[in-house]
């Protein structure tokens, strides 16, 4: 079998996600089809659900924060050539340092001191939850997916444990905390528009939005700009050489799974300052893991990882209308055509990378006489 | 057409094969034949086309365009399975060997006979001592591979290649680990094999072998064949002035050395690997300013960790090493950053490995060690203008081609990525320079280049350490010569004194009566 020509990079970057992404929605809409629904009106109702009808671009921003931050969790670390697959571990653990810090000090404090106390105490616990695995792979050599698995599994036991005992709210049934007081809550993006008089649809979109584009672009700063983004990349890609170029490379891998950490740990700021206002069981619901496939669609890049994201996000707000529009279409389909996408996207993303690097050779190089055997 | 040589059908006949990757075409119009029973030789720099040209004849490849005929019949290769079945085998230049079986194991592969492997066991047996009755390739067939030494090694890859009675063998760089001695040996198998009708193709890019072994050579250029010779009718000089397109000097004129103070002094080193095999034993030299050193030995012998240990790189259980007045010890080491602050440069044996990033740009690359200097950018931040302005500085003063610092060093040949390499190592005016096999995979151009940079650094005052496998360029270069075997040092020659013969001796292990082994 002979090797495919290297793929250039607009067309790995641009073309292939295009690729992939329409495929994923033939296959989806030939189980809309089967469903007994016309594909075209079912994409329709999609895209007006997550841009069109008022507030709907809102939740779908909202939904893409979440994204952001923990794709930028999977990104990091894999510029170190690190699985980091504890992105949920690092959210959840990230939720709680937000919480503790609005809890504490929310009630006694203006929210332009706890706010952003409550932010760096959420990238904090979602540090230290990356860099232990990062320890131990790094100086122990126990493989990352394995601890990071492991970490998400002992940040659920003991959120479970907090939420069910010590933080939860004197006097209810279910495990979460107390409301924060308002000092806590993070300023809502239509309020403050609305306050500068830009007459916009209430949702739940947050300052966290804006933190996410400038982790975005801190990323970009750290990794292509700085000496220690020099090294990550370098241990990543060759971490020999790494060593023979005298970089500590036990000591870059825990930094990155720390910064790892603390991307995803800032999924809180959106999900618990932003929206719930409390710490709730189970509030990072699979966005750690989905930071898998927004990673690896977006090539760790920034900008690819802000369109995947936006992807996703609109793929969760516009699913949630198409279960809302269509009898047939339940709250299950649409998990099923999220998955597709996250399929195509992901597990299969470079699936269609051969053929489309030979088309492009073939495009590109001038036609030869066909002559020979092939 | 010419038919009437029919009872004389050429073993491979290659017509206008051509391949190209993308835009690099890579074969041209080869038109190659090679007669039944003889030697053929493919000599080229790296990068010439030749892999590329065996990958094809070994099915791995599919031509662009083209035909190829084996025993006169045209044939179309479409895997490597297509090519065994047409009785041809193929000797990689890094082995395929699974190193935790044994020979018979490694043998059987692909051919163990059912489910149950005691029939394919009992059949390879047959054939390992069929093999050494004809062709004098006696092998343990018990030994497990990892035990064995190189040559034994490549021994079983040449029986796995012909165990299925293949024709045609190619073999793709075979001397490049070996000694001398074991050279002779596979020429001596080589020669076996062609006494019994078996053709060989033989690639490589030393001259002396093809001078040595073949009946036939043929020359490729930048993908195309260049020219076809008769051994008997051409002469070393010529066939490199076919690889080059250029008259090359193929040995360097070098002026005494000035050696003055020691800079580098190893007492008693010892280091054992990670899996506590003891890979230097009691390893004393010294090096001084304005000389070579250089280190013999087939490679593999503890060069690869002697360097290693000087760079900082890999720890050490006894003995000392001082650099420049400062003493290294398992006790108190240093990093390679350490020292490579206190100017000591290395260029290490695999540039793929340790020396470049391939993935990285040229101008990534230049700064690679070096990207914390305050030259580069300053406080947490690179300067990517200065990085730049730096790799083109290297470029234009090595001689790097293409000149382009936005270029992946994975897209550079072999011969630019290692003056790269040296660029990047040598431009801060080492006081001791640590070399570790500097032209490997390098053509013969940039090897002439290459050698002459070494004794201007020599010339300048720098202490050198030069561990290279090719024998010629440690003779050619050294002032002082340290024969290595198996993690120790066989004794310290004076270059003038040291023949190939009397290195090679040493080199398997010999104790040379002449000097002192330690």
């Amino acid at each position: 079998m002979t090797p495919a020509p290297p793929l250039p990079r607009w067309a790995d970057v641009f073309v292939l996600p295009l690729i992939n992404l329409t495929v994923a929605l033939l296959v989806c809409g030939l189980i809309v089809l089967a469903l007994g629904e016309n594909p075209i009106v079912a994409i329709q109702v999609m895209i007006k659900g997550a841009f069109v009808y008022p507030g709907s671009l809102g939740y779908t921003l909202y939904y893409t924060t979440n994204f952001i931050f923990t794709g930028l969790a999977v990104a990091v670390a894999a510029q170190a050539m690190m699985f980091n697959i504890g992105g949920e571990g690092q959210a959840y653990i990230g939720g709680l340092g937000a919480g503790l810090v609005a809890l504490w000090l929310a009630p006694m404090a203006p929210v332009v001191l706890v706010i952003p106390l409550a932010v760096l105490a959420a990238a904090l616990f979602g540090a230290v939850w990356g860099l232990v695995p990062g320890y131990l792979q790094a100086y122990r050599g126990s493989h990352i997916v394995i601890t990071t698995i492991m970490f998400n599994f002992i940040a659920s036991a003991i959120m479970v444990w907090l939420l069910a005992g010590t933080l939860m709210q004197p006097g209810q049934q279910s495990p979460h905390t107390a409301q924060f007081a308002a000092a806590g809550q993070m300023p809502k993006l239509h309020d403050m528009l609305n306050a500068l008089s830009f007459n916009v649809a209430a949702s739940p979109l947050n300052l966290s939005f804006l933190l996410a584009l400038a982790a975005l672009f801190g990323f970009w700063v750290l990794i292509w700009k700085t000496r220690i983004g020099y090294e990550i990349r370098a241990v990543g890609q060759n971490p020999k050489a790494a060593h023979y170029a005298g970089i500590n490379v036990p000591m870059v891998i825990v930094f990155a799974l720390a910064v790892s950490g603390a991307c995803a740990g800032l999924m809180a700021t959106n999900e618990i300052l932003g929206v719930q206002h409390r710490v709730v069981l189970n509030f990072t619901s699979g966005y750690g893991f989905a930071g898998i496939a927004i990673a690896l669609m977006g090539r760790n890049h920034p900008v690819g990882i802000f369109f995947a994201s936006l992807l996703f996000g609109a793929l969760y707000q516009g699913g949630a209308e198409l279960d809302f529009e269509f009898q047939s279409i339940t709250r299950e389909i649409v998990l099923l055509i999220q998955g597709m996408i996250v399929l195509f996207s992901g597990a299969l993303a470079y699936m269609f990378s051969a053929p489309l690097a030979r088309l492009l050779a073939r495009l590109t190089v001038r036609p030869k006489p066909a002559a020979g055997e092939a | 057409m010419q038919v009437d040589q029919s009872n004389a059908a050429p073993a491979i006949e290659l017509i206008d094969i051509r391949k190209s990757f993308g835009p690099v075409r890579a074969n041209r119009d080869v038109s190659l034949r090679v007669e039944a029973g003889s030697i053929h030789g493919i000599v080229g720099e790296n990068g010439a086309g030749k892999s590329t040209l065996m990958n094809i004849l070994y099915g791995h490849y599919l031509a662009d365009s083209g035909e190829m005929h084996v025993a006169g019949q045209r044939v179309s290769l479409r895997s490597s399975a297509d090519a065994i079945g047409l009785g041809i085998g193929m000797v990689h230049q890094h082995f395929m060997l699974v190193s935790n079986m044994t020979v018979l194991e490694n043998v059987m592969l692909g051919s163990e006979g059912g489910p149950l492997l005691a029939a394919g066991r009992r059949d390879t047996l047959a054939t390992l001592r069929r093999l050494a009755d004809d062709y004098g390739m006696e092998v343990d067939a018990d030994a497990v591979i990892a035990d064995l030494p190189v040559g034994t090694r490549q021994r079983v890859e040449i029986i796995k290649a012909i165990k299925g009675g293949a024709r045609i063998l190619i073999l793709d760089e075979p001397t490049g680990v070996l000694t001398p001695g074991e050279a002779d040996q596979l020429f001596e198998v080589l020669k076996a094999l062609k006494r019994d009708g078996v053709t060989v193709l033989l690639i490589t890019h030393k001259l002396d072998e093809i001078m040595a072994i073949t009946d036939a050579v043929s020359v490729m250029r930048h993908g195309e064949i260049v020219g076809h010779r008769r051994t008997a009718e051409t002469s070393p000089a010529e066939l490199a002035r076919l690889m080059v397109g250029r008259d090359v000097l193929l040995s360097v004129d070098r002026g005494q050395a000035q050696p003055s103070d020691i800079l580098l002094e190893v007492s008693g080193l010892a280091c054992t690997s990670s899996r506590g095999r003891q890979v230097l034993s009691d390893i004393s030299f010294d090096v001084r300013s304005g000389e070579i050193f250089g280190i013999a030995g087939v490679s593999g012998n503890g060069q690869t960790e002697l360097l290693e240990v000087i760079a900082g790189m890999r720890s050490f259980e006894a003995g000392s090493v001082r650099l420049l007045g400062e003493t290294i010890t398992p006790d108190a080491p240093k990093t390679p950053a350490q020292i490579r602050d206190m100017r000591i440069a290395h260029i290490p044996e695999d540039r793929h490995q340790f020396g470049l990033i391939l993935s990285f740009d040229a101008s990534g690359n230049a700064i690679l060690g070096y990207h914390q200097s305050d030259e580069y950018g300053s406080g947490y931040f690179l300067d990517e203008a200065a990085v730049t302005t730096h790799c083109n500085k290297l470029m234009s003063a090595h001689d790097v081609r293409p000149d382009n610092p936005a270029l992946l060093a994975k897209k550079f040949s072999g011969g630019n990525q290692q003056k790269l390499v040296i660029a990047r190592e040598t431009d801060t005016n080492p006081k001791i320079l640590i070399v570790g096999q500097p032209t490997r995979g390098v053509d013969v151009g940039a090897i002439e280049f290459i050698h002459k940079q070494l004794l201007a650094l020599r010339d300048a005052g720098c202490a050198i350490l030069l561990v290279s496998a090719e024998l010629d360029e440690i003779i050619g270069l050294s002032d002082r010569i340290m024969v290595m075997n198996d993690g120790r040092q066989m004794g310290i020659l004076d270059s003038a004194d040291a023949g190939r013969d009397r290195l090679g001796t040493m080199m398997a292990g010999i104790a040379d009566t002449g000097v002192a082994a330690s």
